[in-house]
């Protein structure tokens, strides 16, 4: 329960035939807590943040998701995180916010496969398919928070807080092997 | 299990990604100073303890993160409604109507 980040290398961790983790190459993420008038900050990022909880926003490589009233995500390729921090800095006197660099406090596993959303369902209690492609939504995995992102209907990405993520992918793992086996 | 519908998400979604945080509208005094021991006490400890509906926060903690409140039957475990935390407290009898 206490490997090292470094444990987990990039790429595919799991394979069978019902589903495929992978690690998700490092990515800049930044949370981001406003209210009031959001004018101001959508001007900032180029785009407008997303209006409702789970729905999605995306400008230059750069992914928005809205995870709580006052609350958002930011993944980020590196590089652009400190350019997102100074646009933010600029508007901070008038229009009061916290952004915070987050990057090393998670890791993205990859999630894919004909199986993957009832892979999904071995940890998560909520019903996957409300969570439409396209969308995010911040639920719980055995126990553990975790934002899950829905690229496609069978595609997912799952951001883990790095203590909890031996513990998610030895679930994840288990997972995979048991439903493969079970289709065949 | 429980199916909880939060106010902010909007969704009806599965206990196990709430936490139950007390009996609701408990009012932190204004001038905390002038208040006396036996104040204190019913403060910070005496609770309704309600046979019924019951007024009480819950938190959607694996999910938008908000404390919320809540009408919640303690014999049945039904809940009649959620509403947002700064929400005025709804009458309950036009909350047992709609329940018939």
């Amino acid at each position: 329960m206490n490997a090292p980040v470094s444990s987990f290398t990039s790429g595919a961790l799991v394979e069978t035939s019902a589903a495929r983790i992978s690690k998700a190459p490092a990515i800049g993420r930044l949370s981001l807590r406003a209210r009031g008038d959001l004018a101001p900050f959508d001007a900032a990022l180029g785009v407008g943040l997303p209006l409702s909880i789970g729905q999605r926003a995306s400008v230059d490589g750069t992914e928005i998701l809205r995870l709580g009233p006052d609350e958002w995500t930011l993944t980020t390729p590196v590089p652009r995180t400190a350019q997102i921090e100074a646009a933010f800095a600029e508007i901070y006197e008038a229009h009061p916010h916290s952004l915070v660099d987050i990057s090393g406090r998670e890791v993205t596993f990859e999630i894919e496969g004909a199986q993957a959303a009832e892979l999904l369902t071995l940890g998560c209690p909520r019903d996957i398919e409300t969570i439409l492609p396209g969308q995010g939504r911040r639920t719980v995995f055995d126990g553990v928070t975790v934002v899950l992102w829905r690229d496609a209907e069978d595609r997912f990405r799952m951001d883990v807080w790095q203590s909890f993520a031996p513990h998610v992918l030895a679930l994840l793992d288990t997972g995979c092997r048991e439903l493969a086996a079970q289709s065949h | 299990m429980l199916l909880i519908h939060c106010p902010y998400c909007n969704e009806t979604l599965p206990e196990l990604e709430f936490t139950y945080a007390g009996q609701a509208h408990v009012v932190r005094p204004e001038q905390p100073s002038g208040q006396s021991d036996e104040q204190w006490e019913e403060f910070l400890f005496i609770r309704a303890n309600v046979r019924g509906p019951h007024y009480e926060r819950w938190r959607h903690f694996h999910g938008c993160g908000r404390f919320f409140n809540a009408v919640r039957d303690t014999v049945s475990d039904k809940f009649l409604t959620t509403y947002e935390a700064d929400a005025p407290r709804p009458d309950l009898s036009s909350l047992t109507e709609r329940q018939k």
